[in-house]
């Protein structure tokens, strides 16, 4: 009896001692690991366009970008025309950032006074962890409004003439923190089209990032179309580079496109780069916070 | 009988056991990095900080996800991750320390004792030594811990673009609030 009880006391004691001796690895143990929550892979592109078309990328929600497009002259009528600053064709336009995968927008450009506004919407995120996508599959679906007066335009007396519709759906996946890749069906329908110009035009986008430094990336953005091709038109290909600042994005590019919006570039570029007649232009976007997040 | 009411009380006391490791997982940690001149503010909180402490030893481990701090402006955030943090490289921040003075405190009754703590913090791949002062406050079995110290940016190899020199400081405040509730062993 003694004897148990002896073995079992020790036993008991040698139990609160082991606890007593741990040592301090188990302080890293008790956090324990996490198991991988969802991340969702953030700033593919600097910008939520390409150049000209719109990216894989979505504004914050709560925010707004304030975003000037310019495009200027033909490079090659020289000094003459200051290597094409003296013309100046310009898009103002708004972006409001309303979910993390929803955004719209607002725009006008001088080019046909036309108004533009679109609704982009990812019903699929990038992510790592758990649930993780390999790409993002963004949505968007625009319409543009031509505001020139009457005698300016063959427009018809209904208001709808004035009228184009744009769908895309964005197929983007960031490679990795360098690299950048989407892909983008697009259909452009203009319901008063000017001849030699199909009502409904396909085409498809290809636009990507290359990022060469912390705040700086080159970007190509190009869409091939794929019915009502010659006619002296051509396909709108950007090549710039992407210029990030505190709160600045500068787009600083090189196209044969003067339109901003998708109707205006994809059916009505003009020049080529065959001919060397392509044009510098930049985009100007700064990010305000609209509705501020937390209380530090 | 008696050795087996013997064998029930060495159990029940070694359940009655003083917890000697306490461990949070909703700590919170403050940076305010904004320099004199700035308009704007630069600062973020992270409200799901890990820390453990062992009362026994007086050591302290805290480690932080980068990713988790809050700022009022998501581009600045976004930066923050990107450019400044590198947070996909450098996903956690750590500290493994220890209390200095831990022999002169007395963890046997409520109260708050001022601390000095030294150890080693881990934040965007660099190792550097922290000394920092606070408070350690034992309430109803809790540990609360309370710092405030400076870090260097420069030491841990985070560069400021001159573009925002004038609105990042060199060094950034740090403050540290965790409230620890006792992990039981079983």
């Amino acid at each position: 009896m003694n004897k148990r009880i002896l073995i079992l006391t020790l036993l008991i004691l040698s139990i609160k001692v082991s606890v007593l001796s741990q040592d301090t690895t188990s302080l890293t143990a008790i956090l324990g690991t996490d198991a991988p929550a969802r991340e969702y892979v953030t700033s593919a592109f600097k910008s939520t366009r390409v150049i000209n078309g719109q990216s894989m990328e979505f504004l914050r929600p709560g925010t707004m970008d304030f975003r000037i497009l310019h495009r200027f002259g033909d490079l090659s009528n020289g000094v003459k025309n200051f290597f094409g600053l003296d013309e100046a064709s310009m898009r103002m336009g708004f972006d409001f950032g309303l979910k993390r995968n929803l955004m719209a927008g607002v725009g006008r450009s001088t080019l046909k006074k036309e108004l533009d506004g679109y609704v982009k919407y990812a019903p699929l995120s990038q992510s790592t962890g758990a649930g993780a996508s390999p790409l993002t599959i963004a949505l968007v679906a625009g319409i543009t409004v031509n505001t020139l007066s009457r005698n300016d335009t063959a427009a018809k007396p209904e208001f709808r003439s004035r009228l184009a519709y744009y769908y895309q759906a964005i197929f983007g996946r960031k490679f990795s923190n360098a690299l950048t890749l989407q892909v983008t069906p697009t259909l452009v329908h203009t319901n008063l089209t000017p001849a030699q110009q199909p009502t409904d035009r396909y085409a498809i986008g290809l636009g990507g990032r290359l990022k060469f430094s912390k705040r700086m990336a080159l970007t190509v953005d190009y869409f091939y179309r794929l019915n009502g091709r010659g006619a002296n038109t051509y396909d709108p290909l950007s090549v710039g580079v992407d210029i990030e600042t505190g709160g600045h994005v500068f787009q600083l590019h090189f196209s044969n496109a003067t339109g901003m919006n998708e109707r205006a570039y994809i059916n009505e570029t003009f020049q080529s780069w065959g001919k060397t007649e392509i044009r510098f232009g930049f985009n100007l976007s700064r990010v305000f916070q609209l509705r501020k997040k937390t209380q530090n | 009988m008696n050795y087996l009411v013997l064998q029930i009380l060495l159990l029940i006391t070694t359940g009655l056991q003083a917890p000697e490791k306490f461990f949070t997982k909703t700590g919170t940690i403050r940076f305010d990095a904004t320099a004199n001149a700035s308009l704007e503010k630069v600062s973020a909180i992270n409200r799901s900080v890990s820390a453990v402490f062992d009362s026994k030893s007086g050591q302290l481990l805290f480690v932080v996800q980068m990713k988790g701090f809050e700022f009022e402006k998501a581009l600045m955030q976004e930066h923050f991750n990107e450019n400044y943090i590198e947070s996909d490289k450098y996903p956690k921040a750590d500290f493994k320390g220890q209390i200095t003075n831990f022999a002169d405190l007395d963890l046997g009754k409520d109260g708050t004792s001022r601390v000095s703590v030294k150890g080693t913090l881990t934040l965007h791949g660099q190792s550097r030594t922290v000394d920092a002062a606070g408070t350690l406050e034992l309430q109803n079995g809790h540990i609360l811990l309370h710092s405030v110290f400076n870090i260097k940016l420069k030491d841990y190899s985070i560069s400021i673009p001159g573009l925002v020199a004038d609105k990042i400081a060199k060094s950034a405040a740090v403050t540290v609030d965790c409230t620890l509730d006792p992990f039981i062993t079983h």
